[in-house]
């Protein structure tokens, strides 16, 4: 075969490729917004879910599954902001500092069942949480951690050599330049990362199944006690969450609009998602600008 | 204690400069102890990711020989064993091949369906159209990643079986379902980490080809594919890591058997939704709930051969 027409074969099968690839992606998210924008009403986001009757909602989901995220964020972000200062700043090249960079990939990589069989055992079973809002979190914080202290080092990295060379030439201690320059000036495209990462923890549902639980409390949205058992804002008390409750509804639902339910679900869930990464994107875009002077 | 106040202390020049008098005693006593205080935190943060990853492998290690040590299963015929019935009360089986086996057929074929889509895609955005690819193809697959594996789950549920239970008979969840949905879902990940991996390769390269007369695919097929190489593997690898670890959208479409599939078209199961399934039902410390637990070492074996394969392939990547 001539060479001339193989090229043009080949390259129209690598065409057709990426075209397969953006139809997969807009079909999924047709099917999806077409199938669950029909579902999601004002009733169904401020409904409390139905065990057996049609017309349930998924108002305790949603809350959950933000309130869980929120935690996560509080637990993950501080500590892995200063993992990743250490890998960026403080690792000096050695042993101690691969092992800790392997540690970080085997986090990264782990499945995110084993994560939660983990948390299963530690957070639920040992320390005695059972199920609920904290073991979630707990066990989300471990699979979260990696990406942010990715996140920071790449930020940290990112930053010119002259801004830190600036602090410390003016007498700051090591941890002052860190804190009061570094980090400010790192501070953009770390939260573009954390918020990146959130999306993925709102997503997430294979380690929250034997952490957060499978059923929620009916919550009492007037009672904003922390300490009672049915309180939107009680750490103790089980979770189920929205990604958990569109696997829970397909698998043994017995409600007789499962298919509703759960289009709806997953359509505000990947609505979510696509929320936290224009922000991301947007945030990332006005840096840039703010950045290069534009 | 911001940056900011020094440009504050230069238009107070009436008495003593606020640059060195700025804190008391005890404000700079503190300051000192700050220096030590940032470190032992940034320490024990970096600390505590060898901590996690320790205290992952030993416990779950520890509870996934208890089946072994405390209730004494014979190792080689609970991974080579094909009868899993453990709800049996006379002579309860535990051979859990069937859902190592079908983890890894799982696996492989979602590769296999994803590979050349995903290269193609690759190949498309770093060689082919770099504009098109930036602008257009790097959102498309950075969404596709963002979205949950549940709704993959949901979406094979709900297109995927359907399709196969009208051609192909039978029930539609099988082992190819869940293979395809998992497919799809590693489609991104595999192609935006081959895509930074065609990026890498020096422009020289193409540019020799060119000049030597080799079309834009001769190129690609020749020169830039095979200097790319191993990280190109590491990406398809990677994938594959991740097809092993899905638990939730494989396990609603496969079907969930327990005997060994006969063809790709027989229902599963898959060592993720064997335990998904059984894991809540049973209590702890029962011979079930022990087997579970070797079933989740076994993952977390796997798992860790997987990550060694990637750090092996991105070392000698790195070497050469």
């Amino acid at each position: 075969m001539n060479s001339k027409v193989t090229n043009r074969i080949a390259l129209s099968v690598i065409f057709l490729c990426a075209a397969a690839m953006a139809a997969i992606l807009l079909s999924m998210l047709g099917y999806i917004l077409v199938k669950g924008v029909t579902s999601i009403s004002w009733h169904f986001l401020t409904t409390s879910a139905s065990p057996f009757l049609a017309g349930g909602g998924i108002k305790d989901q949603l809350w959950n599954s933000f309130y869980v995220l929120v935690i996560t964020m509080l637990l993950t972000v501080p500590i892995g902001v200063c993992g990743g200062i250490y890998l960026a700043e403080y690792a000096k090249p050695g042993r101690l500092t691969s092992f800790i960079r392997t540690c970080v990939e085997v986090l990264a990589s782990l499945p995110s069942i084993v994560v939660g069989m983990f948390g299963m055992l530690i957070f639920v079973n040992y320390f005695g949480l059972k199920y609920s809002v904290l073991s979630g979190a707990l066990a989300l914080t471990v699979f979260n951690l990696p990406v942010i202290v990715r996140v920071t080092e790449d930020g940290f990295r990112a930053l010119s050599r002259h801004q830190k060379e600036g602090g410390l030439a003016l007498g700051l201690t090591r941890w002052h330049t860190i804190k009061t320059i570094l980090l400010p000036a790192a501070f953009p495209s770390i939260l573009t990362g954390v918020i990146l990462s959130a999306g993925r923890v709102f997503g997430e549902s294979a380690a929250l199944l034997f952490t957060a639980g499978l059923s929620s409390p009916d919550l009492d949205f007037n009672n904003w006690n922390p300490a009672a058992p049915n309180s939107p804002l009680n750490i103790f008390r089980s979770a189920e969450t929205l990604s958990v409750h569109i696997w829970a509804v397909n698998t043994g639902g017995i409600m007789p609009d499962v298919q509703t339910i759960a289009n709806g679900s997953a359509a505000v869930l990947v609505i979510s998602v696509l929320i936290f990464n224009l922000i991301a994107r947007m945030l990332g875009k006005v840096i840039d600008q703010k950045f290069s002077g534009k | 204690m911001k940056v900011g106040s020094l440009n504050d202390a230069a238009p107070a020049s009436e008495g003593k400069s606020k640059l060195i008098n700025e804190k008391s005693f005890f404000g700079r006593f503190t300051d000192r102890a700050s220096e030590s205080r940032g470190k032992v935190i940034i320490y024990s943060s970096a600390l505590l990711m060898i901590v996690a990853v320790v205290a992952i492998t030993l416990f779950l290690t520890i509870q996934g020989l208890r089946s072994f040590v405390v209730d004494h299963l014979n190792f080689w015929t609970f991974i080579t064993g094909t009868e899993w019935y453990p709800d049996r009360t006379k002579n309860p089986t535990f051979g859990a091949f069937p859902f190592i086996f079908g983890s890894l057929a799982v696996t492989f074929l979602a590769a296999l369906i994803a590979t050349p889509i995903a290269i193609g895609t690759a190949v498309f955005m770093a060689e082919i159209a770099k504009k098109w690819g930036t602008k257009v193809m790097q959102p498309v697959i950075e969404i596709l990643v963002g979205i949950p594996s549940v709704v993959y789950g949901l979406i094979g549920l709900s297109i995927v079986v359907p399709f196969l239970r009208q051609h192909f008979g039978g029930t539609g969840f099988n082992l190819i379902a869940g293979a395809f949905v998992v497919g799809i879902m590693i489609l991104p990940t595999v192609a935006s980490i081959a895509a930074d991996s065609l990026r890498a390769v020096p422009d020289s390269l193409r540019q020799a080809s060119f000049a030597i007369g080799g079309t834009k695919w001769q190129t690609i097929w020749r020169v830039v594919i095979p200097a790319a190489g191993s990280s190109l593997l590491t990406a398809i690898i990677l994938g594959m890591s991740r097809a092993f670890g899905e638990a939730l959208a494989v396990q609603m479409v496969i079907g969930n058997a327990r005997d060994l599939p006969k063809s790709i078209l027989d229902p599963s199961a898959t060592l993720t939704t064997i335990i998904t399934l059984s894991m809540g039902h049973t209590t702890t410390g029962s011979l079930l709930n022990d087997a579970l637990w070797s079933l989740g070492l076994i993952l977390l074996l796997i798992s860790y051969v997987f990550i060694v394969i990637i750090r092996f392939l991105g070392k000698r990547g790195e070497s050469r």
